[in-house]
């Protein structure tokens, strides 16, 4: 779909630099949302865009008389194309906040509007789901919930074959599960399960993709783990998605960007994560990852390497805490040493294009390496050591994961130490005790400990590079002071 | 941030993991007043953690939602006829055919003509209306199927399952696919005529028969040749299933 419609986009009137700005206003109020736990809401998905003149994205504010006649023309009008143009008008129409209501307000115009979706004129039917895919965007939920007579169509049309009248029908599903509960609670019982089981065996790469949307935006709702996530893993949509996940000739990314989401919720719910775990999704994920990696390592065009990144990372991170340590073993791909090849290559590339991933990435490297001997290992045989630590004065953040995956090196013992000396480790740490950051400070402390227990020549040289006057401006603080007399007591007396 | 350069080699490299150093633990290591031991960090949803990345998740779906809404361009061609058997639609563009065939051709019963939105339905309307057999284990057994794609319920007639739909499905009670076969009586044309119903009509191919016991407020989608102070019946919409074969098309 992207590939398809990119090429569609009217150059707008603003240059390069009023683009940065807004994508910076919109960055802010998405962040604003989700503080206040609103992301969910609709009111956000469509970006407002600037009104254009003239073209066929004006909208046009319609009054009731006009929305009427504009029905009725497309009901009974003699002429197809009358009715196809009629139809064309009040999609027009509806674009405008004001027109919707109006219409929703009009008795019989949403009968009206289902009646064209579902007689047998083909375009008329077109035409009909677009309006009704406007009404969808609506950010008042009035107007999503005057939607629901439609809802068992919408459904019912999954299972046709029509690829692109599908694609509208779910994005309009998908929009108007954002926007209320009442379809939410409608669309379950009116089987929207085995309707998208159904349709996930579309060969079509534009369908899959709108119906990984509607579905995040299902397994997005607050009453997901609770009313939906059981009934979907229940079936057999799951597979599915792991399937249409697996890296090859066959991986769409966009359709994959979409799936992986869905994942991640399904994960972070918890309701059967054993369920996903039996069925390879880690395998899945880990392959994923090193094929991103390659696809990065190309430098492809990045955009969609970098949204599908995240999810995977998350996916990837969150299970791996539901593997029962007695099982670790067995999962051979955990083990493998080009998973932390493709992380650190992952992570250069978010250096470059979008830093703020770097702290999902080292989330994973973390649950990654702290419990396996193996991958701590293969960070020392790859030398990734060296790359680690030049990632250390990028924030607070992400300096506390840096520390904590060295000390989840460190703390393997007098093995993985001897591996870090000599080395930068020492001043790199040095440095960081110049901060200020409690929690940066802490992880150091903690890190220093291990080193000093394993390497004693570390101890020494700690002494040597005034390690103490190091340590001594952080002496009064409450959290810090006792693990720094315990470190000045174990470097001065060994 | 510099990668080994052997590191790239290495991704492209075979599947292995490296011998893992042998791992030995002093007891004093994260003991009090330390506090280390290696964890795996699991964040919840909501968390903080994940901001960064939402706002990019949403930032991404504005962009793809925007572009969605934009009319696609159809691919224009010389204008040409519908070739199926009785249809004479003209089309000027593919996506417009494309669409049109699957829906009025895709999934349609060969005896009678009706077009159906899904494979599945069109299943259930041949065993319903043109199975015999069917016919005659209907008035033994439970036999109508709820439409429900997953749901294994059966009932004795199509209007328990009418009533189990609207109940349980939430379905509306005037849902299109699902119409009684008629018979004949002065609420609805005799169904007696399948071929001669033609598949132009609005009164399309899925057919409307009896209405639900409330009429709509507004006039319905059919056709409306018949003038608005006729009515067939009690609680009958005030159109007509029009058998007439409407000449639309040239």
């Amino acid at each position: 779909m992207w590939s398809r419609r990119q090429g569609r986009l009217s150059t707008l009137a603003c240059g390069v630099e009023e683009l940065r700005c807004r994508r910076r206003e919109r960055e802010a109020a998405l962040r604003k949302a989700r503080r206040e736990q609103q992301l969910v809401s609709k009111r956000l998905l469509r970006e407002d865009a600037p009104e254009e003149a003239g073209g066929q994205s004006a909208a046009v504010l319609l009054g009731e008389a006009e929305v009427q006649q504009f029905l009725r023309l497309a009901q009974r009008g003699t002429d197809e194309k009358e009715r196809e143009k009629a139809l064309v008008s009040l999609r027009r129409g509806l674009q405008h906040p004001e027109t919707q209501q109006t219409f929703i307000r009009l008795e019989g115009s949403m009968r009206t509007l289902v009646g064209l979706l579902t007689s047998n004129r083909a375009l008329l039917q077109l035409e009909a789901a677009r309006c009704l895919h406007e009404l969808s965007h609506s950010e008042q939920s009035a107007v999503a919930e005057a939607c629901l007579p439609a809802t068992s169509y919408l459904l019912t049309y999954l299972s046709g074959h029509s690829s692109e009248f599908i694609e509208l029908c779910l994005y309009t599903l998908g929009n108007l599960i954002v926007e209320s509960e009442a379809v939410r609670k409608q669309l379950l019982p009116q089987g929207i399960v085995p309707a998208l089981v159904a349709c996930i065996q579309s060969p079509h790469v534009a369908v899959l993709e709108a119906l990984g949307y509607a579905l995040s935006q299902l397994l997005q709702s607050k009453e997901a783990p609770e009313k939906i996530i059981p009934s979907l893993l229940d079936s057999s949509l799951l597979q599915h998605m792991l399937r249409l996940m697996q890296p090859g000739p066959k991986l769409n990314l966009g359709v994959a960007v979409e799936f992986a989401w869905c994942l991640h919720y399904i994960i972070c719910s918890q309701v059967n994560n054993a369920m996903l775990l039996s069925h390879g999704a880690l395998p899945t994920l880990a392959m994923l990852l090193l094929d991103m990696a390659g696809a990065a390592q190309r430098m492809d065009d990045a955009g969609l390497e970098l949204q599908l990144a995240c999810p995977v990372f998350r996916c990837l991170s969150n299970l791996l805490t539901e593997v029962p340590v007695e099982a670790m073993g067995e999962q051979m791909e955990l083990r493998d040493e080009r998973i932390v090849a493709a992380l650190f290559i992952l992570l250069q590339f978010f250096l470059q294009k979008q830093p703020t991933l770097l702290s999902e990435g080292l989330w994973l490297l973390n649950n990654l390496t702290a419990n396996s001997p193996t991958l701590c290992t293969s960070l020392l045989s790859l030398d990734l050591i060296e790359p680690l630590l030049q990632l250390l004065p990028l924030s607070n953040v992400i300096s506390v994961l840096v520390l904590t995956v060295l000390c989840n090196i460190v703390e393997k013992g007098p093995a993985y130490c001897q591996r870090l000396w000599p080395g930068p480790l020492l001043s790199c740490l040095l440095n960081t005790l110049v901060l200020s950051d409690i929690e940066v400070v802490g992880q150091s402390l903690e890190l220093l400990q291990l080193l000093f227990l394993y390497q004693p020549e570390a101890a020494q040289a700690f002494l040597q590079q005034s390690g103490l006057q190091a340590l001594e401006r952080h002496q009064e603080e409450t959290q810090l002071r006792d693990r720094i007399l315990a470190l000045q007591q174990t470097a001065i007396h060994g | 941030m510099l990668l080994p350069t052997a590191l790239y080699s290495r991704l492209a490299g075979a599947p292995g993991a490296a011998e893992p150093l042998p791992v030995e633990r002093n007891p004093a290591a994260g003991a009090a007043p330390f506090l280390f031991t290696p964890r795996l960090v699991r964040f919840p949803r909501d968390h903080e953690f994940f901001e960064d990345g939402d706002v990019q998740r949403h930032l991404y779906l504005q962009d793809m939602l925007t572009q969605v809404s934009e009319t696609p361009e159809k691919s224009m061609v010389p204008e040409f006829t519908c070739q199926v058997a009785g249809c004479c639609q003209v089309f000027a563009a593919l996506e417009d055919y494309q669409h049109h065939y699957h829906m009025s051709h895709g999934n349609t019963c060969s005896l009678c003509s009706r077009a159906f939105p899904s494979g599945h339905l069109l299943d259930v309307h041949i065993l319903e209306w043109h199975d015999s057999l069917f016919q005659i284990l209907a008035q033994r057994q439970d036999m109508y199927q709820c439409l429900v794609e997953g749901c294994p319920e059966k009932f004795r007639t199509s209007q328990d399952r009418k009533d189990h739909m609207v109940r349980l499905h939430l379905y509306p009670a005037d849902f299109r696919f699902d119409k009684p076969k008629t018979n004949r009586g002065p609420a609805m044309p005799a169904a007696a005529d399948p071929p001669a119903r033609a598949l132009k009509d609005d009164s399309d191919a899925m057919e409307i028969c009896s209405e639900p016991a409330a009429p709509p407020p507004c006039r319905r989608t059919y056709s409306h040749r018949i003038p608005s102070t006729v009515c067939f019946g009690q609680g009958a919409a005030r159109g007509f299933k029009s058998t007439k074969k409407r000449n639309k098309h040239p």
